[in-house]
Parts: structure tokens; sequence; C-alpha cells
């Protein structure tokens, strides 16, 4: 039928008419917009800016949520990436008012840029290493140095990303080890079958079975089905710490001190727990 | 074969073109051929031709090179088996579902690469369809060699079916009745008839498959998993080094570039496949 009408009319009317039917679309989102968010009479409308590292994705939305529910003035707009990813934009001068980075080393790159003053990220939360494996456990996986037990399918992410870095250092700690012996290591690198990109393939080839085991940061593992794990002692974990500040240039230094109180204060520490991130105050 | 020249007469080069102000359309490409040949290049002069070698010795270098050009070339082989009966169904046959199965064949080519791994992991996996089967008998597919060419096959079956396709649709079905009025075999025929009259086409499919297999990254990463010697192709390498050894990037994509490039052009001018015969 669209076929016939196009022959009929032209391929150049049926373009121009799909054109307008775009532009009419656009339209009516411009002017809904503005509808959404009600203009408060006395106090100005504000945007709140966050650039935070992408595995506090879920737990932040959630935090925005009690934050716009206390300042119903403020809108809170997330900025979610890596880490390095977000410096970087910071470092081009990207309009931001509050910074969640996953690691020291990209707020120092932040400070370094002149836009966070060296004496105001706080660590609000850490990450540990986990040791990940499917729930039927194929290897009957019961402890850590199982591991190294032949003929167990290991998937670690690769070196290139933090966490595969943290996952060696750990393999480093437990062969220093004498509950886990000089051989462990090697052991354990014999199993690996492959080293992902990311940690979310870690996750994603052991919770479909494919490996026995993988090394994943704990806050990873919060709502996905099918998968137990283990811990990793504090003496052997890389554990990792999550800085937070607001910029110099910001232009909402209430605001922004607001939500960096959220985040550390009571309320904020017990939803971040619940997403599985551990406290600040961790060794 | 071995000419340069394609022995058949290729039509006369149209007079048209010329009352059409070929320098013209020589500066309306050129935007396009810069945007084309500048990141090349970059690419290219990153490195200093020294230092391109000494990483050429590089173990992981290596491993990645000879796992590529081997996987590559079983998964154009498996294309090759598999894809002619359905290229010549599709020239030949007019059925009930023709244009499912055409529209079937498109998908690996307009499908993000990243489906493919992931619908891949769902049957071979250790829990997919048949990798549970699989699975009983010991056999794991996911994380081997294996794995890397059942994933570039996927992505790339299309391509040489597509061409051969085109190549059979172009041989004259009469030749193939004569050959068999003449007492030729269905196989005798297709074989000695179709194909060889086809040879152009189906050579042309054969190297973009083998080019797909080479550069395919998304399928195998998911499916295959990254091991070097294993899993790690060349393209995998790169994505991966890229973070970390920025040189030893550069100097894998130099090679993939030049390896492309080379069997493009091979195939471009001795089996003129870059002239589609119509």
């Amino acid at each position: 039928m669209l076929k016939q009408w196009i022959e009929k009319r032209g391929i150049l009317t049926f373009m121009v008419l799909a054109l307008l039917l775009f532009a009419v679309s656009c339209a009516q989102n411009i002017g809904t917009t503005p509808a959404t968010s009600e203009p408060l009479p006395i106090e100005a409308n504000s945007t709140l800016t966050v650039f935070a590292a992408a595995s506090l994705t879920d737990a932040f939305a959630a935090l925005a949520e009690i934050y716009e529910a206390n300042s119903p003035h403020i809108d809170v707009v997330f900025n979610f990436a890596g880490s390095n990813q977000l410096a970087t934009q910071i470092d081009q001068g990207a309009p931001v008012d509050v910074f969640a980075s996953a690691n020291r080393e990209q707020m120092e790159n932040a400070v370094a840029g002149g836009r966070v003053d060296a004496d105001t990220p706080r660590v609000f939360v850490t990450n540990r290493l986990v040791l990940a494996y499917p729930q039927e456990n194929p290897a009957g996986i019961s402890a850590l140095s199982d591991l190294a037990l032949p003929d167990t399918l290991i998937v670690l992410a690769a070196e290139e990303v933090p966490v595969g870095r943290y996952s060696l250092q750990f393999l480093d700690k437990a062969a220093a080890d004498p509950a886990f012996g000089s051989n462990f290591k090697q052991g354990v690198l014999d199993n690996v079958v492959s080293y992902e990109e990311n940690v979310r393939a870690v996750l994603n080839k052991v919770s479909l079975g494919e490996a026995d085991a993988g090394i994943v940061y704990l806050s990873d593992l919060v709502g996905v089905e099918g998968v137990s794990y283990l811990e990793i002692p504090d003496t052997l974990n890389s554990i990792a710490e999550y800085p937070i500040a607001a910029l110099n240039d910001s232009e909402n230094v209430a605001a922004a001190a607001a939500f960096i109180d959220l985040v550390i204060g009571a309320e904020g520490q017990a939803i971040l727990a619940e997403y599985g991130f551990g406290p600040a105050s961790a060794p | 074969m071995s000419s340069l020249i394609p022995s058949d007469g290729k039509p006369a080069r149209r007079p048209l073109r010329r009352r059409h102000r070929p320098e013209a359309w020589w500066a309306l490409s050129l935007p396009l051929l810069l945007f084309l040949l500048i990141p090349l290049l970059a690419l290219i002069s990153y490195s200093s031709p020294a230092q391109l070698v000494e990483n050429l010795a590089l173990p992981e270098v290596r491993q990645a090179i000879a796992l590529s050009l081997r996987t590559s070339t079983l998964a154009t082989l498996a294309s090759v088996l598999l894809g002619t009966p359905v290229a010549y169904l599709l020239a030949r046959r007019e059925f009930p579902g023709r244009l499912l199965l055409d529209n079937l064949i498109d998908l690996p080519i307009v499908l993000p690469p990243a489906v493919a791994g992931l619908s891949l992991l769902l049957v071979f996996g250790r829990r997919g369809l048949v990798g549970v089967w699989l699975d009983s008998f010991g056999v794991r597919v996911t994380f081997t060699e294996t794995a890397v060419v059942i994933a570039q096959t996927f992505i790339a079956v299309s391509l040489f079916i597509r061409a051969a396709s085109l190549g059979f649709a172009a041989v004259e079905p009469e030749l193939e009745d004569a050959a068999a009025i003449d007492g030729a075999s269905h196989w005798q025929t297709f074989s000695r008839i179709t194909v060889p009259l086809a040879r152009r086409a189906v050579l042309t499919g054969v190297a973009l498959a083998w080019a797909r297999a080479l550069g395919e990254f998304g399928a195998t990463i998911i499916f295959a998993g990254n091991y070097p010697g294993r899993t790690q192709t060349m393209p995998l390498a790169i994505y991966l080094g890229f973070e970390l050894d920025l040189d030893v990037a550069v100097t894998l994509s130099v090679i993939l570039v030049f390896l492309s490039f080379l069997v493009l052009l091979v195939v471009k001018s001795f089996f003129g496949g870059g002239e589609r015969q119509d």
C-alpha cells in the first residue's frame, strides 16, 4: 500500500511528509518539556550536574530521588561513564557541579586540572573484589583455593582495565600467603580461559554459566540473579576507594554541598550499602 | 586466471563519461577520498618502520597474526562449503519464503556483531541449545579457537552468499540445460559449467568473506572470549592493546590494513571482481 502510494506521488513527496512529521513531533517535545518541570514562584529552578562512575549508576539514581524529594526546585542530572572518561571531560571544561570517581587516580587528575581543590575530595564508599560463580556451581567451588584446581574455567578482566589489575594483585597476595602456596597464582592463570574487556563481560560469562568462576566487584552483583559469590578477605583484596568532590567553579555551591552531604550522611550510606558498596572507613 | 587483464572483453568505456567533465567529478570525489585516506595515512605514519618491525617480533603480536590468518581461512572455507548451496538456491529457484530466506542471509550483515556473539553463546554455550548436548560429550566450544571460527563464519558467510549468488544468477540457465541434455549429472553441470562461469563472483565472495572474517571483533570477543594465542585475534589485540600499549595496537592495525587491502587488490585486479557482469 505504502509502495503504491509512493509510486503514485513520488518519493520526494513521501520524504517531505516524513520530514514534516518528524519536525512536528520534535516541536511537540519542545512544547511539553518545560511543562513537566514546574517553575517555582520564588526560588529559581536550577540543575545540579553530577558526573559519576558507571558503577554508581543504580545507587546514585536512588539517591537522586531522595535528593529531589528534599529539594523539589533542583533537578539532578547525571553523566555516568568510566571515571577516566569523566576526568577527561572535566578537564575539557564540561559544566559539572559534583564529581564522583571510582578511583583516587582520576580524582587526582581532576585536581591536577585545577577544577577540584586539593583538599575537597572525600572517600565516600569502597568497593571490593569478590569471587563470583554460577549458582549451580558446576566446578563445585567452596573456597578461594579451589580456583587453582585443574579444569576450572576462570574468566578475569583484562589487565588493561582496573579490575583486571586488582584481580592479578589478589593472585599475587594469595600466592605470597602460605595458606594458598606459591603455586596458586600459576595454577589459577592456567585455568583462565578468557581475559574480558570489562567487569560486566566477566559477570555475564559467569551468569550465563560459561565460566565456573570470575572476579568482579561486589557492587556488580546487586540485582543479578543466578550468581553466588565468595568473599575475598581484606588482606588479599584490593579495595577500590571512591572519592567525591564539588567542583570549585560550580554555580550551585549550596546544592552541590547538599548532595555530597546526602551521599556521606547516614541515609545515603545506607542506600549505597544496599547497592553493595562498603563504608569509607574500610582499611 | 593469471592474466592481469580479464580474458573476456569488458564493455567499452562509455563515451558519455567524457562529456561529463571528469575533472569536476574528481573534485567532487576528493573530500571522500581524503576522508578515507588521511586516517589510514595517520595510522601508517604513527610509528616508524623500525618500530613496526620490532613490534612484529613480539610473541603476542605474532600469536595474534597467526591465529587471525588460521581462523579467517577456516571461516572462509566453512563459508564456501555451507554457503554455496544457499547461494545457488537463491540464484535459481523460486520458492515460497524465498524473500524470508533472502532476508535471513542479510541479517548478519546488518546486525551488530555483539548480537551475533550473544546469540551464538545462547546456542553453543554450556547451557545453550546445542551446547548442553555437546557438553554431555565433554565438548566445550566457548573460549576455543573453534568458537572464533564459528563467530567469523556467522558474520562472513552472508558476504560470500551474496556475491556467489549474483554470479550463479548471471549464468544462462540454457547452458545448464544443454549440459543436462548432453547427459551431465546435476553435480557435473554445477561443478563444470556453473561454477567456472561464475568464477569471478565466487572468488569475489571468497575474498570479501575472508576480509570480513579477518576483521571480525564483536562476535568473537563475546562468544570466544579473549585469550592470547587461543582466541585473541588481531582485532581483539588491537582493541585491548589500545588501553595498554598503543604502539602494539598500531602495528597490528597497520598489518591488518595492508593485509585487507592486498587481498582485495589481488582479487579485483586478477579476477576483475570489481567489474560486475550484468
